[in-house]
């Protein structure tokens, strides 16, 4: 984790002689391992390689049909790659051990870091070496003043420049230490600890977050309840009490179309309220603008059409108004295909044939001609459907979970699910089935994909990753650097010829600079600081020409 | 709605920028080959010792205005033209749209390469003793553009909703900005490499193979490039994290979650923590010198990555490539 000035870390070296080591030693020697830069730098890479398999695999979390369509096309493979978690990267124990054991190698790096520089924080600055012209920055000036004076103007000054400044003085010399850039490690500091904060928060949200979703069509609703949701996920600490409650009806959805038919604005106009019986408030919800309310977040995330039908039987008993959301398979066209199911039919005996319809929808028809139907306009401008009709069981007794959007392909292959007709129809149209049973189109509704989630800990997160970006730039925008300032009394010469034109000078003041980290610029700083050290001049052509004006020491 | 007319002068202006640049990279060329710049490296290993103790950026100073160096002069003014004019085609896609000029990745493959570009213009004015490494940059910046240009177009059209918010603005230009300052260190740290292997062969007095000994000689020093490098990704590396975070604050409003390991999101925090790793190996025993910029082009290949592959090829939430 450390930038720079890092003390080595590299576990101590093993005496191969000494077989016995007792149980605490070698817990030590496994934590200093682990707790090593190296380490880090290895299990930051490991985390890194093991993310890649998760991005080019398909994964559960994303598309569970895509890992289904994977185990089709590699049925020898994928059950090897299952086992190992492949299909599950992100939730899988090694990707969990990687990043625990940095996470771990993190903090054992931080603690000892934090107490170290919180010690450092007190303790003045060190004291100067005890040749500053050997620094990487050094310079001298005089002064006339005597060197306690001039000492008292250039700490001031480096004060000002917030500098922290120590002063010691050893009979007529004055030392100043100055350093400044501690901003560097704090944020380096900062920024890590956002991380492990971070990474709880992340966790914190896992278990008491969920998210679920719904088909919703136009005049329908939901509650926020976990039985009601298509799909959900929920937190292990999440029960089914705690939703919020939360109502909403889509009274009305739109979408509006650029010239070339790309969607510019999908609009799923809702009406909620925060619990049964309570005020009702109205809420247009867009792509990019959720709805949120005490917590929870209402989200568009996608639409289509539901053709509805009315379905007569030749005993005069009927259903209307029955509709089943379709889902769009072009997303240019927004052809759609989708089942109706119809398990029960009014004063009929249980053990009646049940009907069941498989369809495509297609908002703006075109008959190619051969009965075929196409879709060639998103907008539902001449809808239509075209309907594959079944008798028989549906299956749904069985009690094995169905896709909503299609019949059981099994149940229609044993037969228990026989095809008795088939029709394509404009809205109005309708076919009646050898049984006389009629099945009308009467148009289509809307329908929107509404999802609910709830992350109390997602704040946390954002304010973590926020103190790590300010914590970054510090540790990476500042250095930490050194000046050290002595101030020795000049010698006095006898008789000096020049001492009337210009006054003498009592101090000679070396200056020397140290730039902790990569220091691109701190040559400059340096000079600047140097050319304003107050009531200070360069020296002058005969002060440094002439060693006599210099203790021995310093040729 | 598109203005057509904006739009085609924006492709002109482009297409100039592309003809601009690669004249420059003639005029580098030449200057490379016969120009005097950069000719103190091949002084005594007592010379190249101490340049690789500081970081200095002083080379030999010429006397008089050769050819070579007039030649390097324009090329350095081809290129500030060829940046103008990829400015201008930027500027004029987004106002033939009405958009900003970074929706699909035609748009993020050029707003990349002027980053590239500008972050070397920005150096050369602090050290233009660094000129005649122009070649180096502008021959990928060439490259990138032809291959956008070839592979990646896509006509000016307006967004589809999902894009339409504010963060498109942020989220999109600073992850511009790094992708491009990211590119620019890979190059840096590809030619610390081979400056690298030019010395190890000098120490070793072994020789190296053709192109190096062709072109490290006028590279700067080592010292030089691996602090260079390093400047630059401890400048992009905020500017990323600070992307990914906004990605994070407008996948949150936009797809009901803050992070879900799309595979674009899975690849900026795969490249985070490549870049995260270089600048710890960088002051790490064992790891200084060419693992550390080795791992800087690791970095640059994730970005790359990134980019490519993970739009073309592999599916996902963030498919705004504008491609059919």
């Amino acid at each position: 984790m450390a930038l720079d000035q890092r003390l080595s870390t590299a576990p101590d070296p093993v005496e191969t002689d000494r077989v016995q080591m007792g149980p605490r030693a070698l817990a030590r020697r496994w934590w200093r391992a682990l707790t090593s830069m190296r380490t880090a730098l290895v299990l930051l890479f490991l985390l890194a390689l093991a993310a890649v398999p998760g991005s080019l695999l398909p994964q559960r979390s994303l598309s569970q049909g895509k890992v289904s369509a994977y185990y089709a096309a590699h049925p020898q493979l994928a059950p090897i790659l299952d086992r190992l978690g492949a299909f599950a990267v992100f939730s899988s124990p090694w990707f969990a051990a990687i990043y625990l054991l940095l996470f771990v190698s993190l903090i054992g790096c931080i603690v000892p870091r934090t107490r170290m520089h919180l010690r450092v924080l007190r303790q003045p600055p060190p004291p100067a070496p005890s040749r500053l012209t050997r620094l990487p920055q050094s310079d001298t000036v005089e002064s006339t003043l005597r060197p306690a004076a001039a000492a008292d103007g250039i700490e001031r000054a480096l004060r000002r420049g917030r500098w922290r400044v120590a002063r010691s003085t050893t009979g007529e010399v004055v030392e100043l230490a100055a350093e400044k850039g501690y901003l560097r490690e704090v944020g380096n500091l900062a920024f890590h600890a956002a991380l492990v904060v971070l990474l709880a928060g992340v966790a914190i949200g896992k278990l008491v977050g969920y998210e679920g979703s719904i088909l919703v069509e136009e005049g329908g609703g939901f509650c926020n309840s976990l039985q009601q949701y298509d799909t959900y996920r929920n937190g292990p600490l999440v029960q089914g009490g705690d939703l919020t409650p939360l109502c909403a009806d889509l009274t009305r959805f739109s979408v509006d179309y650029e010239a070339n038919l790309t969607p510019s604005k999908f609009l799923a106009q809702i009406r909620y309220t925060r619990q049964p019986g309570g005020p009702v408030t109205s809420y247009p919800l867009e792509v990019n603008s959720p709805l949120r309310v005490d917590g929870i977040r209402l989200y568009l995330t996608g639409h289509g059409f539901s053709p509805r039908f009315t379905i007569r039987y030749p005993d005069g008993s009927q259903f209307t108004d029955l509709s089943a959301p379709f889902l769009p398979q072009d997303a240019t066209t927004l052809a759609s295909t989708g089942a109706l199911k119809l398990p029960d039919r009014p004063n009929a005996d249980p053990g009646a044939p049940q009907l069941a319809i498989e369809g495509f929808f297609a908002p703006t028809a075109a008959d190619l001609g051969d009965r075929r139907l196409v879709s060639v306009d998103p907008r539902p401008m001449n809808p239509a459907v075209a309907i594959v009709v079944y008798q028989g069981s549906i299956g749904l007794d069985s009690g094995a979970p169905q896709n909503v959007f299609q019949l059981d392909p099994q149940q229609i292959q044993r037969g228990a699910l026989k095809r008795v007709d088939a029709a394509n129809l404009l809205v109005g149209q309708s076919l009646t089935l050898p049984d006389g049973t009629t099945i009308s189109f009467d148009g289509y509704k809307q329908w929107a994909a509404l999802q609910v989630s709830h992350d109390p800990a997602q704040w946390s997160v954002l304010g973590a990753a926020v103190t790590a970006l300010l914590g970054l730039m510090c540790s990476l925008g500042v250095r930490r650097r050194r000046v050290w300032v002595r101030l020795r009394p000049a010698l006095q010469r006898t008789g000096d010829p020049g001492a009337g034109s210009v006054a003498r000078p009592r101090t000679v003041i070396d200056v020397g600079g140290l730039a902790r980290a990569d220091s691109g610029r701190f040559g400059g700083e340096f000079e600047a600081l140097v050319a304003g050290l107050p009531k200070t001049r360069r020296i002058l052509e005969d002060t440094t020409r002439s060693g006599a004006t210099f203790p021995a020491e310093r040729t | 709605m598109v203005d057509s007319s904006l739009a085609s002068v924006s492709d002109s202006a482009y297409t100039f920028s592309i003809v601009i640049y690669t004249l420059a990279v003639a005029a580098f060329a030449f200057e490379y080959a016969f120009g005097r710049t950069g000719r103190i490296a091949r002084t005594s290993t007592a010379h190249r010792a101490a340049l690789e103790g500081g970081i200095s950026l002083a080379t030999e100073v010429t006397t008089g205005v050769s050819r070579a160096e007039r030649l390097g002069r324009a090329g350095l003014a081809a290129t500030v033209l060829g940046a103008v004019l990829q400015i201008v085609s930027l500027a004029l896609r987004a106002a033939a749209t009405g958009r900003v000029p970074w929706g699909n990745m035609f748009e993020f493959a050029c707003a990349v390469v002027l980053v590239v570009v500008l972050s070397w213009l920005w150096l050369v004015r602090s050290a233009p003793q660094l000129r005649h490494l122009g070649i180096f940059v502008l021959i990928p910046v060439v490259s990138i553009l032809v291959y956008a240009g070839l592979e990646l177009y896509a006509a000016a059209a307006p967004l589809v909703p999902a894009l339409r918010s504010y963060w498109l603005v942020i989220h999109v230009i600073s992850a511009v900005i790094a992708s491009g300052m990211f590119l620019f260190s890979g190059l840096l740290a590809g030619l610390y490499l081979v400056r690298h292997r030019y010395d190890r062969s000098l120490v070793d007095d072994r020789p190296a193979s053709r192109p190096v000994t062709a072109l490290a000689p006028r590279l700067p020093t080592a010292a030089v490039l691996d602090s260079l490098s390093y400047r630059v990704v401890a400048f992009a590396f905020p500017i990323w994290t600070f992307a990914v975070m906004a990605g994070a604050i407008w996948a949150e409003s936009a797809w009901g979650r803050f992070w879900g390991w799309d595979p674009k999101e899975t690849w900026a925090l795969i490249a985070w923590l490549v870049y995260a790793g270089y600048l710890h190996a960088r002051a790490t025993a064992g790891w200084k010198g060419t693992k550390a910029a080795s791992v800087n082009l690791v970095g640059a290949f994730a970005m790359t990555f990134n980019f490519l592959i993970i739009n073309l090829v592999v599916s996902g939430l963030h498919s705004y490539a504008g491609l059919t």
